[in-house]
Formats: structure tokens, sequence, C-alpha cells
């Protein structure tokens, strides 16, 4: 305080760079934030453009000489539709499947009555840091006769481990003396779970189970090594499939060709949609999710 | 005395039958997927015959071993995915250390919110999207970057195709994807800071600059060593799932992991019994590099240097 009296204008100087420093400050979030919005306004206003204005690089924000030809081209295309329907199949089952057993062994492992449940924890952990690989659990799935079957998709990553400690450790901080009460009056294992716990625990079941679900939603690549019907495809491999390995949608006729840069963003708009459309509600969960990990740490 | 202790114990057992079976499912879970495979890495050191199966194909050593050691990828292999690694510690996390440094720098709370939207939401686009962007743009015809390149008088780049170019486009690409995600951790370690020292070096007379300099970084310093740490346990790790997607035939010398060589070899070239082993070798390594990570970071974590 002293310093600053004596010299006044050591004062005015810190608040003109303070001034600076925030409005640079501001300048280079803007930035990062357009760097990171970017690429997804170019692929929509691009899959409502012209072919020619996408091959000329005319499309900059807004679509060229608008049209909805790529979509209608897009949606005319059947295992499209079948990917997106196998897409939340595979979802809703796979995360129903994921929230159960790690609900279920989180709370056994939890419950200090029961007997070897350090033996179990162990036998959990231990495989976050040790595992199989690819060829011995794709060999494993092969003789258990999954391939091509939905249960290949949602039963290798049933529970993820890291999910259930973390689910564990919340269970850990509930009061033992409300489960205590609540089994004096009768309630058993199941009950005091269903009518105790979990209402207590949403918040952490909602975060969790978003991760599941993002998961299931964007993975391709269980898809790439268990199955190889097309109907029961996933949307990112047709996604894959259309952009990355170049097989158009139907047989190339010549307006097709001419299309065909419309018809890949038009794809990666599809398949990015509804992602982009329940972020913004559920961005919360993720983030409480970072902290939860971070604080067991 | 011994029957009452054994009587004892299985009383405790049956009061707490319904974990047991709740917790069932998840047992098998285990077995089944997790130490089967386990079981099943046997095939690396036995020449794997889909009629024989698991038990009865004839063993044969350390053969598949000695043939990947002997082999021209297996520097290739773990000089890529070292590279991949390092690029992206170098890169990258200080970048998220840097946003979240900016971050907690705003005052305006609805612009820092929004920011923090926009910035975690790539994270949450699967990689064959973000794959698929990156491909496009980057396309030699009519990409944007080489529209850029051609408005500017430059000559187009088959990007996709130069090995040289794959590094910085898998890296660009993870810059993309996570620095914001990455961010959280550091902005909730600045926010553990406690703010009396803020107040004394303002009185001291330190600038923002000076204040981000001797407080905030020191402050999240004990974090960013852990992390880094933590990192280490994974240096064998890339994300060949995504690699994958942007791998092909022409840059192949730089953008090949052990995790797409052993896809490459083993899935769709059918030997199991050699990808085996090059994933065993590659597992073994991760696990003691896990067990190495954690005893530094119980070392010096804990204790933190600062």
């Amino acid at each position: 305080m002293v310093s600053v009296a004596a010299k006044p204008s050591n004062h005015i100087r810190e608040s003109m760079s303070r001034r600076i420093f925030l409005v640079a400050n501001t300048l280079i979030l803007l930035f990062v934030c357009v760097v990171m919005l970017y690429p997804v306004i170019f692929v929509t206003a691009a899959s409502f453009s012209e072919e020619t204005a996408i091959l000329r690089g005319d499309v900059s924000f807004l679509p060229v000489n608008a049209h909805v030809e790529a979509y209608k081209k897009v949606f005319n295309y059947p295992l499209l539709w079948q990917s997106y329907g196998n897409t939340v199949l595979y979802t809703v089952v796979g995360t129903t499947i994921n929230m159960l057993l790690t609900v279920c062994g989180a709370w056994a492992l939890s419950q200090k009555k029961m007997v070897g449940r350090r033996f179990f924890t162990l036998m959990c952990t231990f495989t976050m840091f040790f595992n199989g690989g690819m060829i011995p659990t794709f060999l494993v799935i092969k003789e258990l006769d999954l391939l091509n079957t939905i249960w290949s998709i949602v039963l290798p990553g049933a529970v993820s481990t890291y999910n259930m400690i973390l689910m564990r450790t919340f269970f850990l901080a509930i009061p033992s003396s409300l489960v205590e009460a609540a089994e004096l009056d009768g309630c058993s294992d199941f009950g005091v779970l269903i009518r105790i716990v979990l209402p207590l625990s949403m918040a952490s079941l909602m975060t969790i189970g978003m991760f599941y679900a993002v998961g299931h939603w964007n993975s391709y690549f269980s898809a790439v090594l268990y199955l190889n019907k097309p109907e029961l495809y996933p949307l990112q491999i047709i996604l894959r499939q259309v952009v990355l390995m170049n097989e158009i949608v139907e047989n190339a006729s010549s307006t097709q060709v001419n299309m065909a840069e419309g018809i890949k963003y038009a794809t990666i708009v599809v398949a990015m949609l509804p992602m982009l459309c329940i972020y913004p509600f559920v961005q919360r969960y993720f983030v409480k999710g970072v902290m939860i990990g971070s604080v067991k740490e | 005395m011994q029957k009452t202790r054994g009587a004892r114990l299985l009383r405790r057992i049956w009061s707490a039958r319904y974990l047991y079976l709740m917790f069932l499912p998840v047992f098998l879970y285990y077995v089944f997927f997790r130490y089967a495979p386990m079981l099943g890495l046997s095939i690396a050191f036995k020449n794997y015959n889909a009629f024989l199966g698991f038990e009865r194909s004839p063993w044969v050593g350390l053969k598949y071993f000695k043939q990947f050691f002997n082999s021209f990828y297996l520097w290739r292999l773990i000089r890529n995915t070292l590279l991949i690694n390092l690029y992206d510690l170098i890169f990258n996390f200080p970048a998220a250390i840097a946003l979240a440094l900016l971050l907690n720098e705003v005052q305006h709370k609805t612009f820092k919110k929004t920011v923090q939207t926009i910035t975690y939401l790539p994270y949450f686009i699967s990689s064959v999207v973000i794959a698929s962007m990156m491909v496009q743009f980057l396309s030699p015809s009519s990409g944007m970057i080489n529209n850029i390149i051609d408005a500017l008088g430059g000559e187009r780049q088959y990007f996709m195709t130069q090995p040289e170019s794959f590094r910085t486009i898998y890296t660009l690409m993870n810059l993309w994807k996570s620095i914001g995600w990455n961010s959280i951790i550091f902005l909730a370690a600045i926010s553990g800071i406690n703010s009396e020292l803020y107040e004394a070096c303002t009185i001291d007379g330190g600038g923002y600059l000076r204040r981000m300099w001797h407080v905030t970084l020191p402050g999240i310093a004990s974090t960013i060593v852990v992390l880094i740490i933590m990192r280490l346990g994974h240096v064998m790790d890339a994300g060949y799932e995504t690699i994958l997607l942007l791998q092909n035939n022409a840059n192949m010398e730089t953008s090949d992991v052990i995790g797409t060589y052993v896809y490459r070899r083993g899935l769709k070239g059918g030997e199991y019994s050699y990808a085996t082993a090059v994933g065993m070798f590659q597992s073994v390594i991760g696990f003691a590099m896990v067990i190495f990570s954690n005893w530094l970071s119980r070392k010096y974590g804990e204790t933190s240097l600062w």
C-alpha cells in the first residue's frame, strides 16, 4: 500500500497494463473459440452448398447457392437409416448394461460385510494395468460365438473399471449409519441400494451414464473388429466408408459423382448432429465427472 | 474352535449373499472378457491354428518374439509410438495449461462459461467425424487448406500421403480435440490456490504476468508433475484407433504404431500368434511403465516438488 501511495503513477500503469492484458486475453480466447467452431460451421455450410462452389473453395461461412440435394442423396441411402438405428440400439442397450453392472459391482465392493472384497477389487483394478490385447480378446469373442451380434459390441466393454472404482469411492462416502438404519427397518441389500443409495447418487450416475453413452455413440473400432455384416454396422462405420474410404453413396452415376464432396459433408453433419444437439444440456455433467476423478487422485 | 470360526465365516458370507449375487455378473464379465484374453496370450508362444484352438495348437516357444525383435518394423513402431506421445507432451500439454491460465484471468462469468463450453465441445465429437473433417480440409483438390495455399500462390500438397506431415496432422487434430478438455483439470487446480497468495503478490507490486509466473504456475506445479508422470505410464500407447483412420500405405513410415501394426498383421493378415506376441510386448512394457510411473508419483507426487 505504501509503495502505491508513494508512486501513484505505478498504480495507473498497473491498471493500464491490466486493461491491455484483458483485451489481449479476450481476443486470444475469441480466436480459440473461432478455431474450435469453424470446422463445424464450414462442414455445415459446405453440406448445403453447390458442388462446384465447394471445389472452387468459395464456401467460407455460409452455404453457396443453398440446396438440400446432398442430404436427399444421403437420406436415400438405406444403410444410413439402418446404421442410425443400430447406433441408437447399441447405445441404449450398451449403456443400460454398463450402468447395471457398474452400480452393482461398485455397491458390492463398497460394502464391508462382503468377505473377499479386497481380493475382488484387486482383481478388477489389475485389468486397468494389464490386458490381453486385441488379438486374444478377438479370439475369445470368436470362441464365445459373439462375432456379428450386438453382444460383441456391448459386452466387451460392459464395465469400465475406472468408472466402477469411481462409483465405489462415491458409495464409500455414504454414511454407513444411513445404510444400517435402512437395514434395521427391514431393507434387503437390493432395497438399500435402490431406495437409499441410488437417489442419493443421481448426479454421479448421470455423469457416468453420459460418459458410457457418448462412448457407445462415438465408437467405431469394436465394429471394425467384430462385425462384418453391413446390416449391423453403426453410423460411424458408414461415415468412415463414405468419407475416409471414398465409397460414395449408391452406385456412382454421373450426377452423384458430381456431388461427391457435398455428400461427404452432409454425411459428416448427419453423424455429428445428435451430439451437437444434446451437448449443451449435458455438458455440466461431463465437467463434474473430471472433477470427481481428480479429487480421487 | 476351528468349526465355529468356519461357521462364523459362512454366516458372514450368507448374510452378504445378495451382495455376492449382485457382484456375480461383474465377476463373470471380468473372467470372460478380461482374464480369458490374458490366458489367450499363451498363443504368442504357440503356432495358433483355428481348427486346433487355444489348447492344442503346437508350442513354438519364443519364435514369434524373435521374429519381431529381428524385424525391420520393431524400431519404426517404437519410434513412431514414442514420437507421437512426445509431440503431444511438448505441444498439447502446455497448450492446455496456457488455455487454463488465460481462462482463469477472465472476469466476465458468462464469457468464461461460453468459452469453456465451446472448447470442451470437440472432445465429444467422434474420432471418425474429426478424421473425416481433417481429410476433407486437407484434400489436395478441394480442401480449404490447399485452397488457401493455392490462393497465396503456393503449390497444392497431398498432405495425407506425405510421411513427413503425418505427425503434425495428428498432433494438431489432437490439439483441437482435447485442449479444452485437458484444461479442466488445470483450472480446478488453479481454483484451489489460496487467494491470499495473489493478494500478497499484488501488494508486493506484482503485475498480472508476474502473478501468473510466481503464484499460479508454482501453485499447479504438483498437478503438472503428477499428470506428466501419469502420461509416462502410457508412452507405449498411441491412439491407434484414430491413427488407423488417417493411415494409408503412403504415410505408413511415420503413422504405423504398435496398435495399428497388430491390427494389420493379426486381424487383417491372420497372423494371430505373431500379432499376439507383438501386442504382448507392448502390454508388458506398458505394465512396467505404469508400475514405474506410479512409483515415481508416490515418491514425488505426494511430497510434491514445490
